[in-house]
């Protein structure tokens, strides 16, 4: 066993807090979400020549990184600081755009590098307005007519879909309507008169958009109808990544809860001098820990076999749920009336912990995920 | 970062494995499975099995004898027994006293009581915790008088586990009742319980178990030679003495093995014609305590391989402590439930060895609740869990 980063991840992840703690000020956060964009494009360019974002991809593709690992350790720090630029649809799109160019078919332009380097933007459109949480739920049709695929549907809350220049969508082939067989993954230009969007800022902070497609062209990246086990190795990265920006985040509520009371004085005491908020601090610092715990194990499996990779993540995801609603409401709570203020810092990250429980499945959907991974585990053991 | 064990470890794993395989007596991997009461002899004969193998004295480095392992090996060790429903190690004199006295004790004293707590020449149990000072262990009032060239040890120890079984206690006095801090005045002693003053009573505890007693200490002359390390600095030794109570905290392979037994129960239980592991709301509550256990079992690991490169694990072991005990309880509740009615019948003489009477329910039911009521105490025991928060408020989050 051995839990030590090793010396060039290491690097990153100071490189990374450094760079954060030193440029992305909350401020800085606030001014991005109100823009038109979502996110500061300029501060984009400087996080992909960090190579933050090159951290994320695989080498093949031309970065590198894109271990279960890499994911954790730069997402971690992006939840620390707070930072909204679109470094989750970049690592979505790019894993089914990475699995097209190892399988070398079809020549295209160099999506993922040109994605890399900030010169394109992409976003990954997957959830449906009738899903709820269900990964499998594709209503979108996909249509072969000729040698063209033609996608039609409803894409919902599609993280900085509102800016991205390409968009990878998944539809359907075939078969009933959450069946896993019959979907596919398609390139599609957001450019397209076939693609209508109307973009949202969300509660705590990242653009979202609804997107219609109506016989938009798409360009298939795997095998039309059988793409889902693709589609689930992309949704498993985009859920550790998501833990671990909550266990980040998580982290400077923690501290600045910790900070705050020792600082602030009532009945001429600091109110950490009262055992019931002591208590409840360290109910906090445990749960953190468990959630820290439990994101390293689904990092360290994302490349594992499909059952012990999707019974961790869903771990994960159901804990980070309970752990992120409690650190939350209790960072606020501790705090008292300053929390529930726009101007100081601590509420923000509370709502982005809270949000993320919204984000590939609540904590009550792994839940019941994870009970049922676990009984296919076993089955599979006695077999 | 590798989260799994490295080759060393799976091969120590395998050893002690098949080792279990081969030498542990079904009697009593038997008695542990049915939570059939163990005897004094039971304890010793499974001690002189581990020591014939060289896996006694856990704690003890090799030179003492001991084994030298490291934590992960430890921890490995004791997923292992529990798995293969070995019993367990008395603690009180291998893995509290020893430690002890191999860094606070005499020569003479090493060389006397090392050996005799390896070959089980002596059973040792604990006198700490008092009938008024439990939380507040410093606030103790038995005392220890020097007289000539004795000492006169007063006073009454409580919650003493194995009283009942031992011949010597190791026993915390004042012998400075002027101290300026209650820590300042207290000894730590060696006394043998055959001498007169010395009476043991047992407490029953809430399920009509007797584990636990009442040890009164009245006149108790020890001979002089019987402190270990200084006079009125006893309260470094029984604070390093608990760090080794807190060893294995996390209860990992225990809580495991209790998920293992619920899974089992609720195959065989049915509930609406369905198995109740079907159940959605009972399948969401074994899912919870299921995915604490693993973040549990990596934090344990991270907490083990951080001590094992030269870090104290120092607080975090309470962190491990509370959640190890949040589950565990957890996982006793789930048990009791999945036994349904059957959980009320309760047959003491089913514990009694050589029992083979019909059980009115699932045989697992008879100890459901009784396991449920017993463990309680874990919440209480080694430090409560609001005093493990007291420690970790103070020494990881500094207020």
């Amino acid at each position: 066993m051995d839990f030590e980063l090793s010396e060039e991840r290491q690097m990153l992840k100071d490189t990374a807090e450094r760079f954060i703690r030193e440029q992305y000020p909350i401020e800085k956060r606030h001014a991005a979400t109100k823009s038109e964009d979502g996110f500061d494009r300029a501060i984009w360019g400087e996080f992909c020549e960090l190579g933050l974002v090159g951290a994320l991809i695989d080498a093949e593709a031309g970065g590198y990184g894109g271990t279960g690992e890499d994911i954790a350790l730069v997402f971690e720090e992006l939840g620390r600081g707070g930072v909204v630029e679109p470094f989750l649809p970049t690592l979505l799109a790019s894993i089914p755009l990475t699995a097209h160019k190892k399988r070398g078919e079809v020549q295209m332009d160099d999506v993922v590098e040109a994605a890399m380097e900030g010169r394109t933007h992409l976003a990954f459109a997957h959830t449906e307005p009738d899903a709820y949480y269900a990964e499998t739920h594709v209503e979108t049709s996909a249509e072969k007519i000729g040698d063209d695929w033609e996608l039609t549907g409803r894409k919902a809350v599609v993280v900085n879909g509102g800016t991205a220049d390409l968009l990878v969508v998944t539809g359907r082939t075939g078969g009933d309507v959450s069946d896993e067989a019959g979907l596919g993954l398609f390139l599609v230009s957001a450019s397209s008169p076939h693609v209508e969007m109307v973009s949202h800022q969300s509660i705590d902070g990242p653009h979202v958009a609804e997107i219609t497609l109506n016989k938009a062209n798409g360009k298939p990246l795997g095998t039309p109808g059988s793409d889902w086990p693709l589609i689930e190795q992309t949704l498993a990265a985009g859920t550790l990544a998501v833990c671990a920006e909550a266990v980040g985040a998580m982290e400077t509520c923690k501290d600045m809860t910790l900070d705050y009371l020792k600082e602030r004085k009532q009945f001429g005491k600091p109110i950490g001098s009262n055992q019931v908020l002591q208590h409840r601090m360290v109910d906090m610092l445990l749960e953190l820990e468990q959630a820290r715990s439990v994101v390293m194990l689904a990092a360290n499996t994302l490349e594992a076999d499909r059952l012990t990779r999707e019974l961790n993540i869903s771990a994960a995801k159901n804990l980070i749920g309970r752990a992120g609603r409690l650190i939350a409401e209790e960072s606020i709570q501790m705090h008292g009336g300053v929390a529930m203020t726009w101007e100081y810092a601590v509420p923000h990250f509370a709502k982005r912990v809270v949000m993320i429980d919204h984000l590939f499945g609540d904590s009550d959907h792994h839940l019941q995920r994870f009970a049922e991974l676990s009984r296919e585990a076993e089955a599979a053991a006695d077999a | 970062m590798d989260l799994s064990y490295s080759p060393e470890d799976l091969a120590f794993q395998a050893d002690v494995r098949s080792w279990l395989k081969e030498r542990l007596p079904v009697r009593l991997s038997d008695k542990v499975k049915k939570g059939t009461r163990l005897t004094r002899d039971d304890y010793l004969e499974w001690h002189a099995m581990l020591r014939e193998r060289g896996f006694l004295a856990q704690m003890w480095p090799v030179e003492h004898g001991g084994t030298g392992w490291s934590a992960a090996q430890k921890a490995i060790f004791d997923e292992e027994i529990v798995a293969a429903a070995a019993p367990r190690v008395s603690p009180f004199g291998l893995n509290m006293l020893g430690p002890v006295l191999i860094k606070y004790g005499s020569e003479e004293q090493k060389d006397y009581y090392l050996p005799r707590i390896l070959n089980d020449d002596d059973f040792w149990c604990q006198g700490y915790s008092e009938p008024n000072s439990g939380s507040d262990l410093a606030s103790l009032k038995t005392t220890a008088v020097k007289d000539g060239d004795e000492w006169v040890i007063n006073g009454q120890k409580t919650w003493t586990t194995f009283a009942h079984f031992a011949d010597n206690i190791f026993v915390l006095a004042r012998t400075d009742p002027d101290a300026a801090k209650p820590q300042e005045g207290i000894s730590f002693f060696l006394v043998p319980m055959n001498l007169p003053g010395v009476e043991v009573r047992p407490i029953l505890t809430l399920e009509g178990e007797h584990e636990v007693n009442e040890v009164f200490l009245t006149d108790v002359r020890i001979p002089l030679k019987n402190i270990v390390g200084e006079q009125n600095k006893g309260w470094t030794l029984a604070k390093y003495l608990l760090t080794f109570e807190r060893t294995g905290i996390a209860n990992v392979g225990n809580n495991k093995n209790s998920i293992k037994g619920i899974k089992a129960a609720a195959r065989s239980q049915v509930k609406n014609g369905k198995p109740l592991i079907d159940d959605p709301i009972f399948a969401a509550k074994l899912a919870e305590v299921e995915i604490d256990l693993k973040a549990l079992e990596v934090f344990n690991n991270r907490t083990i391989a951080a001590a094992g490169a030269g870090k104290a694990p120092g607080a975090e072991s309470s962190l491990l402590k509370i959640k190890g005990t949040q589950i565990l309880q957890e996982t006793n509740d789930l048990m009791r439930r999945a036994c349904g009615p059957y959980a009320a019948p309760d047959l003491p003489q089913a514990f009694d060895e050589g029992w083979n009477g019909e059980p009115p329910g699932p045989e697992y039911a008879l100890r459901a609740a009784r396991k449920y009521f017993n463990n309680r105490k874990t919440s209480i025991y080694g430090g409560s869990n609001e005093i493990q928060r007291n420690i970790v408020t103070k020494a990881i989050l500094g207020l």
